[in-house]
């Protein structure tokens, strides 16, 4: 009985019925996922699929107030093999040595190495990259790309700043105006494998990149190199440790060099020691780096632009601020009579002039040109803490310039409940408290401008590479802080410290000078350590350019009126033909 | 066509000469002659026609079939050169080497398919014994001696001398002709539920020592012995309490599981399954990843594909885009309509089965083809179900189309038996 049943049958069908269900119910799972659910599975995919490059922007640049180009782009090379393209790998190896002078061993290994690319070499000249790229062998790829570039090394280094691998800026404007500067990098988003190998045949996205924007600065080149050519001379000299000269204009705020020597390379800002041009300076490093001093740290000092970030005690240039604050208030006239027996007692401490003898009898005026510090510390006795501090802050010492370069420093100050007459004293003629260099030129600037706070900065406007678009840096003056009438007579007092008082040195025929000098004893005072300085401008009834030069730790004659002030002579003799 | 002939005609050897003196055996008649190799029931008559026509009788052959065998068959290499050709080029250095490969065996596949289709299957139940046994000779020799060939963690390849193949594959036809044959010998006890226990205690040893290197294959092999009893026996409810059964299972799936492992009845890593299963985004990195890629791919595919040879997730993204998850891939490149395409023809190559089984000479033939029908069924479904995260992820392959040597011969000779029942059926004038 074997036969084939009808109930056999009936049950096949069955059997064929389910199975159908199944199969059909199968393909409206697929039509959910295929149609409903594509959207979202394909989104993920093409995810998963594209890859991003990026076609870097070429960053803006940095040019002086002329339009000198300070700080430029080079176009360079990165070179790197694609391994699945590669189809000679001998020759490969072979050109790739020849060419770039690597190691065959881990030429080699690269080559050899299953990824879906290796780079061999960055930052390789666009001439070379193009000799590699012209032998025409597949998988290697050369791609060109940008690397910031100063055509003057060193010039304005504390400035300027330099960029690290990204092409960020690391240190100074390059990194204050990097959202201007840095450009926005285009991208090719293209399909790859799983293995991240591109697909010949994918479709190519491209964004083109955008260039960034050129960066004008008030800095001229030429007052910076011959700026920087003092500071070097000085330096060497005096056998100082560090020299830095500042040229502002007093009217608006504009910088038109800052030096600080000892510069280093901003092409090659990462190599410790350079331009040490005085034993101090290499006796310095020598010993940072006997103490074991890490090598970054020793690097952030060198890139430190100590006009901004350093405070220290200004001394007698700071006698311009006591008097001003004592003209303004009103408590002490040019011709009031004051008299110096090389010292002051204030409470109970002796304070000594730097005369020891004394100058003996003298008016405000005389005792301003002898840089009396007995005359200062009456006139500040004379304002009183209260007021002394109001003028303080009314000058804008307690707070920061504003200057736009990163990691300024802060006024260092008694507090006010802290002021006696003692701390008040000392303050009058510029000790036993610190503030930067940079606040230092803006505060005089501000007084003998007519009395109206300034701001110092480079930056004057961002434009992009076609000049459509410009965007001016203002900086408007601040509040007076000042009468005219005082401004006036501060001007008056200067020119007369240079004309006949300690500043003679600073003089120039021709021009009209003003100025005042400064010998401020480092701490502790024990070491007998000084910063000398000096503050000149000019021209002394309208000036249109101030300078302050310090010069960290002289040796031999150290005096501010003896060493700083003709310095800043031979400076003004150069630049002000041209400045007025 | 099938449908024309006789509905009660019973097999004839092709050389044996018509006996017409014999009576026709009632339809639901005795057991006397369950010996398959006896010269079996007389050929049917109507109105006392002369036997003598017989002799002249056309036989069937399913072309159709036959056809699409050779269709999916190739339709297949394509797929598999398609999917395959950039791992085939990073691993051989020849885009075609899976291709060509999957195409010799293919060729040999389908002579001996043709062969097999010309002798009548009768023979083949000779085999029946001594293939199951072999099953468990092959199957213990793979598990415990060095012989057995460890692949990606499961040790399922055989290695005899210059042949290596995976006996599992072996298992589901042994296991098909034996079942014909014992259902065929029971006749009638079959409606008993012992026959029922009996073809369960042949079954399950075989399907136990499967299932320890490969579960799909296990369930297959469950599945080809329920079928092929669910069609075999009148009763009704112990396949209804065993679906009810499965059903509840697959619903609670998660709950279950977890139950399960706490007490040790399951491995942890067949949890994680079940989990990835449950949400496989959330076990990106842990076994989720192969079936999120194949995802990507179906979803990808959207209604028209992204035409043959342009899927990107073959590109290294679906691991072994040839094997398992080739549905994935041709729903990538050929969209639904290429999907809905293919499991259309499955439907209509089961449908054959479902006429060749309707009309075969007898039941040894019809329980042949159902247990070929129940195979390939659900060996498509588990693929589909697999690779549309429709059930857990189970390595599974699609026939006639996913790479692979054993399946594919093991496949030609079970659609040569098809062919060879299709053979015996004949044309009535």
């Amino acid at each position: 009985m074997n036969e084939n049943q009808t109930c056999h049958r009936g049950k096949v069908a069955v059997l064929y019925f389910l199975l159908s269900i199944m199969m059909i119910g199968l393909a409206g799972r697929l039509f959910y996922l295929m149609i409903f659910r594509s959207q979202y599975y394909m989104a993920k995919a093409e995810d998963l699929h594209q890859r991003e490059r990026t076609i870097k922007a070429a960053r803006g640049r940095i040019l002086d107030r002329n339009g000198i180009v300070l700080a430029d782009n080079r176009t360079v090379c990165t070179i790197s093999v694609i391994h699945n393209q590669v189809k000679e790998p001998e020759k490969v190896i072979q050109i790739l040595c020849d060419e770039l002078e690597l190691d065959q061993e881990a030429v080699r290994k690269k080559v050899e190495k299953r990824s879906s690319r290796e780079v061999i070499a960055t930052n390789v000249e666009k001439d070379l990259g193009d000799k590699v790229r012209s032998w025409g062998l597949a998988g290697i790829k050369v791609d060109e790309d940008y690397k910031r570039y100063y055509p003057y090394d060193s010039l304005a280094s504390k400035v300027l700043g330099f960029t690290g691998g990204d092409n960020q800026g690391i240190i100074g404007l390059e990194v204050k105006y990097e959202p201007y500067l840095k450009g926005t990098n285009g991208t090719i988003l293209s399909m790859a494998d799983a293995a991240g190998v591109e697909l010949e045949n994918g479709k190519e996205e491209r964004i083109e990149p955008v260039a960034g924007n050129d960066l004008i600065t008030s800095l001229d080149i030429n007052i910076q190199q011959y700026a920087q050519q003092l500071a070097y001379e000085t330096m060497e000299k005096k056998n100082a440790k560090g020299v830095s000269i500042l040229v502002m204009n007093p009217q608006n705020g504009e910088i038109l060099a800052l030096v600080n020597v000892p510069e280093f390379n901003l092409n090659d800002p990462f190599t410790l020691d350079q331009n040490l041009v005085s034993e101090a300076a290499k006796q310095k490093a020598a010993e940072e780096a006997a103490l074991g001093m890490d090598n970054q740290e020793r690097r952030n000092r060198m890139w430190r632009n100590s006009c901004v970030s350093d405070t220290y005690e200004p001394g007698s240039t700071f006698k311009i601020i006591t008097a001003a604050a004592g003209l303004e208030a009103d408590v002490v006239k040019l011709e009031d009579r004051f008299s110096c027996p090389g010292f002051r007692i204030v409470e109970d401490r002796k304070i000594r002039c730097h005369k020891t003898g004394g100058h003996g009898g003298e008016n405000f005026l005389q005792g301003m040109m002898n840089s009396c510090n007995p005359v200062l510390i009456d006139v500040g006795q004379r304002l009183g803490v209260e007021q002394y501090y109001q003028y303080f802050e009314q000058f804008g010492l307690k707070g920061k310039t504003g200057i736009d370069i990163p990691g300024e420093a802060a006024t260092i100050m008694h507090k006010k409940e802290n002021i006696g007459p003692v701390e008040l004293a000392t303050v009058s003629f510029g000790q036993s408290f610190q503030i930067t260099p940079v606040q230092l030129i803006a505060t005089v600037s501000s007084i003998i401008n007519g009395g109206r706070r300034v701001t110092p900065h480079f930056g004057v406007e961002a434009r992009s590479a076609d000049h459509t678009w410009i965007r001016e840096f203002t900086y408007p003056l601040g509040q007076q802080i000042l009468s005219e009438e005082t401004s006036e007579t501060m001007r008056f007092i200067l020119e007369q410290v240079v004309a006949e008082g300690s500043g003679k040195k600073a003089a120039v025929e021709g021009f009209r000078i003003g100025g005042k000098t400064a010998t401020s004893e480092k701490l502790p005072r024990s070491l007998k350590k000084y910063i000398s300085s000096f503050i000149g401008f000019a021209p002394a009834d309208n000036p249109n350019v101030i300078a302050l030069i310090t010069i960290d730790e002289p040796e031999g004659i150290y005096y501010g009126g003896t060493i700083a002030a003709p310095v800043i002579a031979d400076l003004f003799r150069n630049i002000l033909p041209v400045v007025s | 066509m099938a449908k024309q002939q006789q509905p009660k005609t019973s097999g004839q050897r092709p050389n044996q000469k018509p006996n017409n003196i014999r009576t026709m055996q009632p339809a639901r008649g005795g057991n006397q002659s369950r010996n398959l190799r006896q010269e079996k029931s007389p050929p049917a008559q109507k109105n006392g026609q002369p036997p003598v026509k017989k002799m002249y009788a056309r036989r069937f052959y399913d072309y159709s079939l036959l056809f699409l065998i050779i269709f999916l068959t190739l339709f297949g290499l394509v797929m598999i050169y398609s999917s395959s050709s950039y791992s085939a080029q990073l691993k051989y250095g020849d885009t075609g080497y899976f291709m060509k490969r999957q195409g010799y065996i293919a060729l040999g596949g389908v002579f001996i398919m043709l062969v097999i289709s010309k002798i009548n299957y009768h023979f083949f139940a000779k085999f029946a014994v001594l293939a199951y046994i072999l099953s468990y000779v092959l199957m213990l020799m793979v598990m415990f001696t060095p012989l057995g060939i460890e692949a990606n963690g499961k040790k399922r390849w055989l290695k005899l001398g210059p042949v290596q193949f995976q006996p599992t594959e072996m298992v589901k036809i042994a296991l098909i002709l034996l079942l014909a044959v014992v259902i065929t010998e029971m006749g009638v006890q079959i409606n008993k539920m012992k026959a029922l226990y009996w073809i369960a205690a042949l079954t399950l040893p075989i399907a136990g020592l499967v299932t320890k290197n490969n579960l799909s294959s296990g369930i297959i092999i469950l599945g080809i012995a329920f079928v092929m009893s669910f069609v075999a026996s009148k009763l009704r409810w112990p396949f209804v309490a065993c679906t009810a059964a499965v059903g509840v299972i697959a619903a609670f799936a998660g709950p279950i599981a977890t139950v399960l492992e706490k007490i040790g009845l399951m491995q942890p890593y067949q949890l994680m399954r079940i989990h990835v299963w449950l949400n496989p985004e959330a076990y990106r990195q842990d076994g989720g990843y192969q079936v999120l890629q194949g995802l990507y791919a179906i979803g990808s595919g959207g209604l028209m594909g992204k035409g043959l040879g342009e899927s990107i997730q073959k590109l290294g993204f679906v691991p072994e885009a040839q094997n398992d998850m080739v549905f994935s891939i041709i729903c990538e490149e050929l969209g639904i309509f290429g999907a809905v395409g293919i499991i259309l023809l499955f439907l209509f190559m089961i449908y054959r089965f479902m006429l060749i089984a309707s009309n075969a000479p007898d039941l040894f033939g019809a329980m042949l083809v159902v247990g070929v029908m129940g195979h390939i069924a659900i060996q498509v479904i588990l693929n589909i179900a697999v690779v549309t995260n429709t059930i857990p992820n189970t390595g599974i392959t699609l026939p006639f189309i996913s790479y692979g040597g054993t399946s594919v011969v093991f496949l030609m000779m079970e659609m040569g038996m098809v062919l060879s029942v299709s053979n015996q059926i004949k044309l009535q004038k």
